[in-house]
């Protein structure tokens, strides 16, 4: 299979099974296009270029066709079929520290943190089991990883800082590495807490929707204020601790901000270093959610985004936008492409009493419930359901050129739209072509410049 | 070849949890 398109002055010709990606002119552009159901001869009646032109383009496609650079076959589906078949440890957990929150965010797909249920709080004897768990399920797993997630952590910080002290007691004694991480929204976030991050977390996500005006119409505070100038300055300070590493600052964006690219350029020139901005994932009735309609200027945003990484990366004084970032010479291999997240089989989300759900946004939903920190997983038909998913069971995703970058997509969003949870929702699978689109492009440009 | 740049050089497909694996490095390549 083989990918072409156009995108701010380079031609460019991915081979989806192979992982090859070309820049090539306009000739052999056009010659590739043609190249499977013609002959040279018809190739040179088609085109209205010079005839040596076209035979030299036509030698140098049929060149990296030997090479198995270019129109290679899919050979992974009975690989990735075996692969899938492994034994799975636990890799990773959730920790749903608080099912509580300080903002009203209108988008929330946790409702306010409390998912459905009563407001809790983990405590930390939840949390102490929830890591003896993972020790005893994730086999010869050298690396861990815990992420404090709610509502709101920060509610429930006490807990945090007991957590990750007992996770340092089981490193030694079980030969294990914890990687923890946390998400906040700033609101309680103090100079304490961000002295015990910079010490023990690996990566923290400060969320914000960009602009002042963008981030208070969506993320308000319980009693409707401003929650911008709250959290600004503490999350700037705070990118800076980290020097400008190991965090992110995650917006979402939504029908209200088409022009989102605005909201990552604002964020961008506020000093962040470390960007993403996420579309909602919202259900067609809600007023803020994306719709079809709206993909044509999503798409000249993102456009104009790549045009903007590009000058300022020109000019050293570039960012990382998270959807763009792409290793075109190594990156994860191709079994970890094709099977996807790990939700609920090596990546799993614990409630704040200790049950055990596929991933956070599976948490509320009774039937996904599959058992508990304290007696372990009660329904591995749960897990096995989890791990038949991968790129060749969605009918969507085998003939998708994008399928190498995506794995297949998300499984809670795939159940939100279609009930089941090995589909596909189509809206964020055509916004992910066209950031997979952008990415290379990117990468394009600055190969060029560095000529 | 004088009419395509490869971005990738010779590398095709031919221990890592992650709306894109992508952005992940296996730790084998660490």
């Amino acid at each position: 299979m083989v990918h072409q398109y156009k995108n701010n002055g380079y031609n460019i010709v991915m081979d989806i099974c192979s992982g090859a990606i070309h820049v090539v002119d306009d000739v052999v552009y056009d010659v590739i296009s043609l190249f499977e159901e013609n002959s040279l001869d018809a190739i040179r009646q088609q085109l209205a270029y010079d005839e040596k032109e076209i035979d030299e383009a036509y030698q140098e496609v049929l060149e990296l066709k030997e090479q198995g650079l270019l129109f290679t076959d899919d050979i992974y589906e009975d690989y990735i079929k075996e692969v899938k078949e492994r034994k799975t440890v636990v890799k990773a957990l959730c920790l749903h520290i608080a099912h509580d929150c300080n903002l009203a965010c209108r988008y929330c797909f946790a409702e306010e943190g409390e998912y459905k249920g009563d407001r809790a709080l983990m405590s930390a004897e939840v949390g102490r089991a929830a890591l003896d768990f993972l020790v005893e399920n994730s086999g010869n797993r050298h690396n861990l990883e815990v992420d404090f997630f709610g509502g709101e952590p920060t509610m429930n910080f006490g807990v945090v800082k007991e957590v990750v002290e007992y996770g340092r007691t089981l490193e030694k004694k079980y030969d294990k590495h914890f990687r923890f991480t946390f998400t906040t929204n700033g609101i309680l976030l103090n100079d304490e807490m961000m002295e015990f991050a910079n010490q023990e977390m690996d990566n923290v996500v400060l969320s914000v929707d960009g602009r002042k005006e963008v981030n208070d119409y969506m993320r308000p505070t319980r009693n409707g204020k401003s929650s911008y100038d709250i959290i600004m300055p503490k999350f700037i300070r705070f990118a800076e601790s980290r020097g400008q590493q190991k965090y992110y600052v995650r917006g979402t964006f939504t029908r209200k901000n088409l022009d989102f690219s605005n909201d990552v350029i604002h964020l961008a020139d506020l000093g962040f270093e470390q960007i993403s901005m996420e579309p909602v994932v919202g259900l067609p009735e809600e007023p803020y959610a994306i719709r079809e309609e709206d993909l044509p200027q999503i798409f000249e945003e993102y456009d104009r985004l790549a045009r903007e990484i590009i000058k300022r990366k020109k000019e050293g004084r570039g960012f990382n936008f998270f959807h763009f970032m792409i290793d075109l010479t190594g990156g994860p291999c191709v079994a970890k492409r094709l099977s996807g997240c790990g939700s609920g089989t090596e990546y799993l989300a614990v409630t704040p009493w200790g049950d055990l759900y596929p991933c956070h946004q599976f948490v509320g939903e009774e039937k996904f419930l599959m058992g508990n920190v304290f007696d372990g997983i009660k329904r591995p038909d749960i897990a096995d359901e989890f791990r038949q998913c991968n790129v060749y069971t969605k009918k969507k995703c085998r003939e998708c050129f994008a399928r190498f970058y995506c794995s297949g997509g998300c499984a809670a969003n795939s159940y939100k739209f279609h009930g089941v949870i090995d589909d596909a929702y189509d809206l964020s699978c055509e916004m992910e072509r066209k950031r997979v689109e952008c990415a290379i492009m990117i990468q394009a440009a600055l190969a060029q410049e560095g000529e | 070849m004088k009419r395509v740049k490869t971005l990738t050089g010779n590398k095709t497909y031919a221990e890592c949890t992650s709306s894109t694996v992508g952005n992940q490095t296996c730790e084998n390549n660490k």
